[in-house]
């Protein structure tokens, strides 16, 4: 009963704030309301591929210390640069996601997209996302059309992410 | 310009060869210590750490042993909760057949209050662990093993040389539910290294909570 309370409460939230900054609008539905769960090969046939744009798809999770901390980097990077865009695919155990993580980007107010993984085979689809993988979160994938790279570890500054994502702008 | 830019580039291969030269023989004097961690056919080190009872383990305690199931895992990662019973489960089954397990907490306690040696006693008995518990105290071990996460899986085999690393990995190939587990990888390498065999899948990966 509190659960369908709080979800009317958060879909009246939302609407309450359709007049915001149009970018920021269709982002914060996303964000509040739908956290799609995806298996391994729905989010890659969801994965977006635009031309000129350069995405940055971090694996996380809300009990994972250094993922949270280098949240922050991906936020401020989803909203200031252009061209960019962030997807953040939360690897919480998926009967986490009413009582964790969707309280998590409400509390954070995270403007990206967020999407549960909820894959248990992950021996078949980690060296899918990179052969040198091992599974340790946190980890980070930049790509476009033109380059990918893969990070296993976490980004210490915002400067260190943003540099990298710089080198993806520009690749010829 | 060009014919520099050819030499720095040569010089660069030249020094680069010769530093691959200086690993192999490296490697070759000592398969215990390599930059990435162990691969399959390494000699594991051994160690001594503390146990959550107080007392010091070490692999060359175990005269009866015929390898060990070595374990990294830790108190506050739900991925490695998740794993708990299951191993224990191994513990049981396996110890009488000569793989016991070991498990080692490598992550720094001051960064994590979860993981201090009192909880790491608290979780043991809340778990019924049947296998010791140990503190990477100064997080020594871990590296030299290649651990990356919790849970991180080192099967180890007694040969006349040492325990010789046969599998490294996952436990088995679903992380959330024990009752949904199509392939045990780990225990399918204990039953051919009891067999005789050899191990036919070597390596596995899985999600895991990064050392910290």
């Amino acid at each position: 009963m509190n659960k369908w309370i709080l979800i009317l409460g958060l879909i009246l939230l939302v609407i309450s704030c359709k007049d915001a900054g149009e970018k920021e609008n269709v982002k914060a539905d996303f964000q509040s309301l739908e956290i799609p769960t995806y298996n391994f090969n729905q989010l890659e046939a969801q994965l977006p591929n635009d031309e000129d744009k350069t995405y940055i798809v971090n694996f996380w999770a809300t009990w994972c210390a250094p993922c949270v901390e280098e949240l922050p980097y991906f936020t401020k990077l989803n909203k200031e640069e252009n061209n960019v865009e962030v997807i953040l695919v939360s690897l919480d155990m998926p009967n986490m996601k009413e009582s964790q993580l969707l309280p998590f980007v409400e509390k954070n107010n995270i403007n990206a997209k967020v999407i549960l993984l909820d894959d248990p085979r992950s021996n078949n689809w980690i060296p899918k996302v990179d052969e040198n993988w091992d599974g340790a979160i946190p980890a980070t994938l930049l790509y476009n059309t033109k380059n990918r790279e893969f990070y296993p570890e976490k980004f210490d500054t915002y400067q260190e992410l943003l540099e990298e994502v710089e080198k993806f702008k520009n690749a010829k | 310009m060009r014919t520099f830019k050819i030499l720095t580039v040569s010089a660069a291969i030249i020094a680069a060869s010769a530093f691959a030269v200086n690993n192999v023989v490296n490697s070759e004097e000592s398969s215990n210590s390599s930059e990435n961690g162990y691969h399959i056919g390494d000699t594991a080190a051994n160690f001594k750490l503390k146990n959550i009872d107080g007392k010091m383990v070490s692999l060359s305690d175990f005269d009866e042993a015929k390898g060990f199931i070595v374990v990294f895992t830790t108190n506050h990662c739900p991925y490695a909760k998740a794993y708990e019973n299951r191993i224990v489960a191994l513990d049981k089954k396996y110890k009488p057949k000569g793989y016991p397990v070991i498990a080692i907490n490598p992550n720094d306690p001051n960064k994590n209050e979860q993981d201090s040696f009192e909880n790491m006693q608290l979780r043991a008995k809340q778990k019924g662990f049947t296998f010791p518990y140990l503190l990477d105290e100064g997080q020594k071990i871990y590296p030299v093993y290649g651990a990356t996460k919790t849970p991180h899986v080192y099967l180890l085999q007694k040969e006349r040389k040492g325990n010789i690393v046969k599998y490294i990995g996952a436990i088995d190939d679903n992380y959330q539910d024990p009752n949904d587990v199509k392939e045990t990888f780990l225990e399918n390498a204990i039953q051919e290294l009891l067999a005789g065999k050899e191990v036919s899948v070597k390596t596995t990966k899985a999600i895991g909570c990064s050392i910290k």
